[in-house]
């Protein structure tokens, strides 16, 4: 059994209806299926209005779609009652794309870790500051941070600080909505190989979504494609990616940067995964 | 010394505004130890009389002590200010922050009620509402109060959802947190500041207000001295004893600059737009 799977999840934005004109419908996922296996990456890559984030906020049950069900860990997260709910909720957690915007500005390091633990689990103020320092040493920050408010980190920081609030219940399962998409390319590697370990260290499973082929491809075990609303493909191996002939893959993998300008004509979709796999 | 200079560079007025109002403050407060005199001890012997060292501003038409009354009307204007200001804040608070946080049917008919209570001017439901209750310095400060809070529940409101979009409110539910500690611990923290700021600029017309009510014998009743009232009762000696408006008109006028000049250096320091 998987550790997550979405069935047939249809879902749509009402636009707000005005005066004079009916409510207009936008469609956002049409009978999208998923499955994430226990301790692996599936990385979610679409162009900018695929439905990626969507697909990411019903998934963490934020966002009840209007067909379709989750399933995360054998149980359907749409039809629970608020008890297993909030259980649920400890083995599914989120990291987003804006680290600034993710943490509350008025609260320290050491506050932000903290949230998730004062909900969950009930430790003394010795243990649960003891807790934090580990944290923060596991994501790379110094257990002197802990009194840092968010203006003081810098942006790739700031994201360690909610890869550890993420990780303080340790759960089974994190989303990663863009995490390391706002990050420069020295930081988005240190990231994703921060990730990468974690991963292994605690047998996580990431939902990576992100645009950045590059990313997905350094991180994830396998790759979903997603245009319109819509899984275009799934790649068991992701090296097929690079390969595929489906046209939405095919337009992701052109329009990749190579690493290097010289490159640019010469690099073909089948020969591009040379460059950067090192 | 220096480096109070560099710290206080360009922020003169707000330092000295700050000034005044601490010292009317403490004036107000400890009123009854530095008042050379009793309010509102008649002595018609005494009356209208220049000043002298028994009565350093002179007296008024009923032989009462300038000075005094000025000090305990300050009690009266600064006390009275700051209790609508915290009361009606936190009516607004509950209230905006119920509505944004909720939404729905909630939502809209609260923000409808504010929008009923806003589309009358000011002056007129209060006048309205302190003619149903009668005058009376407290029947003043609940009408001030029942019209203030929709300002400020209309402006918490749209902040609160605005900021409930954001991801750290998100964070915070799938860190598994509660409504009610979401508001209290996100929410209301970052909510407050600003309405602060924009508070400030309100004590001066929450001042204003009580002294005009006071003025048109809504407010305060006599012999309880307060700069409004005071104004009035001078008003039939306006030809023989310009002084007795004066001083008190003079009071209102450093006070409510004071509270202006802070609120709108502070709304500039914190980006808050004031309303009028």
């Amino acid at each position: 059994m998987s550790l997550l799977e979405v069935k047939e999840i249809t879902h749509s934005y009402g636009a707000s209806r005005s005066f004079w004109r009916k409510k207009e419908v936008k469609p956002v996922l049409s009978s999208v299926s998923l499955a994430i296996e226990e301790g692996t990456c599936l990385g979610l890559l679409g162009s900018s209005g695929a439905g990626k984030s969507t697909l990411g906020k019903v998934i963490l049950g934020l966002e009840k779609p209007q067909q379709g069900q989750v399933i995360f860990q054998g149980q359907d997260v749409y039809a629970m009652d608020a008890k297993s709910r909030q259980q649920m909720r400890r083995n599914l957690q989120v990291v987003f794309q804006d680290s600034y915007s993710s943490v509350n500005p008025r609260l320290t390091a050491e506050k932000i870790i903290a949230e998730p633990l004062e909900n969950y689990e009930k430790l003394s103020a010795g243990e649960q500051s003891r807790a934090i320092a580990s944290l923060l040493e596991q994501v790379g920050l110094s257990s002197s941070d802990m009194k840092k408010y968010p203006r003081e980190f810098s942006g790739g920081q700031l994201q360690r600080i909610n890869i550890a609030r993420a990780l303080a219940l340790k759960p089974k399962m994190i989303v990663l909505d863009e995490s390391v998409s706002s990050l420069d390319m020295v930081t988005q590697t240190t990231i994703l190989e921060l990730l990468q370990d974690l991963k292994t260290r605690y047998g996580l499973s990431y939902l990576f979504i992100t645009h950045d082929i590059r990313a997905a491809y350094a991180i994830s075990d396998a790759m979903a494609i997603m245009h319109k609303g819509q899984i275009a493909e799934v790649f068991q191996d992701k090296d097929a990616v690079f390969t595929s002939q489906q046209p939405a893959v095919k337009n992701l993998v052109d329009a990749m940067l190579p690493e290097h300008p010289r490159y640019r004509n010469a690099a073909a979709p089948t020969e591009a995964k040379k460059l950067f796999s090192r | 010394m220096t480096r109070i200079r560099t710290a206080l560079k360009g922020k003169w007025p707000f330092a000295i505004c700050s000034g005044i109002l601490v010292v009317f403050f403490l004036v107000s407060i400890l009123a009854p130890w530095i008042a050379p005199n009793d309010p509102i001890q008649v002595n018609l012997a005494l009356k209208l009389m220049p000043p002298s060292l028994e009565y350093p501003l002179g007296t008024d038409q009923l032989g009462r002590c300038n000075l005094s009354r000025l000090l305990f009307g300050a009690r009266v204007s600064l006390g009275f200010a700051t209790l609508i200001f915290v009361a009606s804040l936190g009516i607004g608070l509950v209230i905006g922050t119920l509505s944004g946080y909720r939404g729905g049917w909630i939502d809209t008919l609260l923000m409808r009620f504010c929008d009923g209570v806003m589309a009358f001017p000011n002056l007129v439901l209060v006048l309205g509402i302190v003619g149903l209750l009668g005058p009376g310095l407290w029947q003043v400060v609940v009408a001030l109060m029942m019209v203030q809070w929709v300002y400020y529940a209309r402006m918490i409101r749209g902040m609160v959802v605005s900021m409930k979009e954001q991801n750290f409110i998100t964070a915070a539910r799938i860190s598994g947190s509660s409504n009610w500690k979401i508001i209290r611990r996100h929410l209301v923290p970052n909510v407050l500041p600003p309405i602060m700021v924009m508070g400030t600029l309100e004590m001066g017309w929450a001042i204003m207000d009580i002294s005009a009510l006071s003025f048109l014998g809504l407010g305060i009743q006599p012999p309880t001295p307060e700069w409004g009232a005071m104004i009035h009762e001078g008003t039939s000696f306006m030809r023989s004893n310009p002084e007795l408006m004066l001083y008190p008109g003079l009071m209102i006028l450093f006070v409510v600059i004071s509270f202006n000049v802070i609120g709108e250096s502070l709304s500039e320091q914190f980006g808050v737009k004031r309303r009028y």
